[in-house]
């Protein structure tokens, strides 16, 4: 089963360490694997220096993907912790 | 098999098993790890990981109070990194695949996304990598200072192979587990040749690569007679060699009980002495059983073994002591301390851009007056428990050596105001390692009881070559002319003024120049324990008077390489059993 949900991130400073830090916490919660999408670039969420390889600025649409069946939450976590800027601005 | 030249630095042959100690991370080894060792190196990774984690835990807990939040999170994320799962299965699985060192699978891995964030144009996200950087230089301190602290612990015998050798490593390890040493750095005269020298450890140094063509556990045989070395030899290179190392062994052996208790006399009665060279106290029983007449050179840097602590009065004075009176009655000259600024726990020392002609031994004495009285104060105390003389590094002029009396009187008044019982008549003796001081003899005679040539540094400074330096180390050629007039003048000023004179560089304890150095005069001979029989064959075989023709003939060559030659055939043909 896949699951993708779209999100633009709105923080001002992006995807940067410490936000990349709490989605890697985040998705280690689950067995299934998660990743996160930016163009046709694509990093493993678990990952925290993957994750910062997307170099994502304020404004990317990133797409969230996973396949496993235990993901659904922390996909809806990962996406509201995007939605509330990551508790920053 | 492979088989390579280097610099012969230790006699001796060694056939062993290898251990690589890798100190600098752009020294990793491309050698693949047997299969049974990716366990190893898994959980070698694992724990540099785990230890990295915890130190900068504790880091950010003692830096809690005076860390801002923004700098707090990033030491967070400094260890978010390190616990990225997917980073390290891809180092573990570079170890389990490509069968890697855990220090090669580390920097690949970190690697591919350095040159990711390098690539990245926003300079927020592409600044992460002096992080990545800086966890890659962690781990590899944690992976690197396993390895060295091994060697003062080592379960087998084994051949040690480094890039070089540093003086901290050289005092840790255990000399009875290793029994050859082999290295990219060095010439003759480097620290770890001085140091296999006097521990009796055969080793061939400037190697250039042997780090990268050897790894843990290969067989290697050091040839240090002749500088060869052999990786994985074949059954036959192997015997031929242990048939060698057991020849080797028992001529040294022989001559070793034949020179025992015998005086270091020339066949016509013009008797010398022979002392030995020491870097460490555990040295003395060497120096005993090879029957030195006395210590020529008592190094005291081992007592400064790193840059956070300085040693007491007491520490100096209870190791002086002991060594002082296992030698007797035979002299034991101290020399005061004799490293760069670079090496003392000292605030606000500078940068220097020529460490070698800058702030170091007498001058940095003169300066930290403190640290030199509790010295010699020390020093002074011990002489009270047997033969001790006193002796200065690095003098360059008279001044230096008025100035360094002047501050002895002053400890000795203040030992006399406190009724602390010393030795006040302790002799006093420079170093001549400086040109100057070595062109000047005549000028400094009249204020010492000896001198002391100290060749290593006085060719290096006369002929202005770096011995460590294997772009130049060939320059470094004590036989040439300008070296031989200052040792010549050296040696005749101070005959002429009845001035004891001996010398305690790496010179007096080669063979090749034993019948020169004899002919011209020298009385003392200080060298590695290990050479004393060598130097003493050659002395009981031959007259002063042949000695004094060969010198004399020496003085007059123009060129270094032909000197040596001469040299060397003329000692081959007295002892012919030393080559």
């Amino acid at each position: 089963m896949t699951v993708e949900r779209t999100v633009r991130l709105s923080n001002r400073l992006g995807l940067h360490v410490r936000p990349a830090a709490k989605i890697a916490e985040l998705a280690s919660k689950c067995n299934s694997e998660i990743f996160l999408i930016k163009d046709t670039q694509q990093a493993n969420a678990k990952s925290i220096i993957e994750l910062l390889t997307l170099a994502a600025p304020c404004g990317t649409l990133l797409t969230i993907k996973s396949t496993g069946d235990d993901s659904g939450n922390v996909i809806e976590a990962i996406q509201q912790l995007i939605n509330d800027k990551f508790g920053e601005d | 098999m492979q088989i390579k030249k280097g610099v012969p630095a230790s006699p001796g042959i060694c056939i062993s098993k290898v251990f690589l100690l890798e100190t600098e991370p752009y020294f990793v080894t491309k050698h693949l790890i047997e299969i049974e060792d990716i366990p190893r190196e898994i959980s070698r990774f694992q724990k540099a990981v785990e230890e990295v984690i915890k130190d900068v835990q504790i880091l950010q807990q003692r830096l809690s109070h005076t860390l801002k939040r923004k700098t707090s999170s990033i030491i967070d994320a400094h260890i978010a990194m390190l616990k990225d799962e997917y980073i390290n299965n891809q180092i573990i699985k570079e170890i389990k695949e490509n069968r890697y060192t855990a220090e090669r699978a580390v920097t690949t891995v970190l690697k591919r996304y350095t040159k990711v964030f390098l690539s990245i144009d926003d300079d927020f996200i592409s600044s992460r990598v002096q992080d990545i950087y800086d966890i890659e230089s962690r781990l590899f301190k944690k992976l690197l200072k396993k390895r060295s602290d091994e060697i003062s612990d080592l379960k087998e015998e084994i051949a040690l192979i480094a890039h070089d050798l540093t003086p901290t490593q050289t005092i840790t390890f255990d000399r009875h587990k290793i029994k050859g040493i082999a290295t990219n750095a060095g010439g003759a005269t480097s620290h770890t040749t001085i140091i296999a020298r006097s521990l009796g450890i055969p080793a061939v140094v400037g190697l250039k690569t042997i780090t990268f063509d050897v790894s843990t556990g290969d067989t290697i045989i050091i040839d240090g007679n002749s500088g060869i070395v052999i990786i994985e030899p074949d059954d036959e290179t192997i015997e031929k060699y242990s048939a060698n190392e057991r020849t080797f062994l028992f001529f040294e052996r022989k001559l070793f009980k034949e020179s025992k208790n015998k005086p270091a006399i020339t066949r016509d009665g013009h008797q010398v002495s022979l002392y030995a060279n020491i870097d460490l106290p555990a040295e003395i029983s060497l120096a005993l059983k090879y029957d030195a007449g006395g210590i020529g050179l008592l190094r005291t840097e081992f007592l400064y073994p790193s840059a956070d602590h300085l040693p007491t009065e007491k520490e100096h004075f209870e190791i002086y002591k002991k060594i002082v009176s296992r030698m007797g009655q035979r002299e034991v000259i101290i020399r005061t301390l004799d490293v760069g600024a670079d090496k003392l726990p000292l605030e606000g020392t500078v940068y220097e851009r020529n460490p070698f002609l800058g702030f170091r031994a007498i001058r940095f004495s003169f300066q930290q007056t403190d640290i030199f009285k509790t010295q010699l104060r020390a020093i002074m105390r011990a002489a009270e428990f047997g033969n001790v003389s006193i002796m200065f590094p690095l003098i360059s002029s008279y001044d230096e050596v008025v100035m360094a009396k002047n501050i002895m009187k002053e400890v000795q008044d203040e030992l006399r105001t406190k009724n602390i019982p010393f030795k006040n008549d302790i002799k006093i003796g420079i170093m001549i390692e400086v040109p100057s001081a070595a062109i000047i003899a005549d000028i400094l005679c009249n204020e010492i009881d000896f001198f002391s040539i100290g060749t290593n540094d006085l060719i290096q400074y006369t002929l202005a070559v770096d011995r460590g330096n294997e772009h130049v180390a060939s320059l470094y050629q004590p036989a040439h002319p300008a070296i031989f007039r200052l040792i010549k003048n050296v040696i005749q000023v101070a005959n002429k003024h009845n001035k004891i004179v001996g010398m305690c560089g790496e010179m007096s304890g080669d063979i090749v120049y034993t019948v020169f150095l004899l002919g011209l005069g020298l009385k003392f001979f200080s060298m590695g324990p290990l050479m004393i029989p060598e130097v003493k064959k050659i002395i009981r075989s031959i007259t002063f008077e042949e000695a004094q023709k060969v010198a004399g003939e020496a003085m007059s060559f123009k060129d270094a390489k032909a000197c040596k030659t001469f040299l060397k055939e003329y000692t081959k043909q007295i002892v012919p059993q030393l080559f």
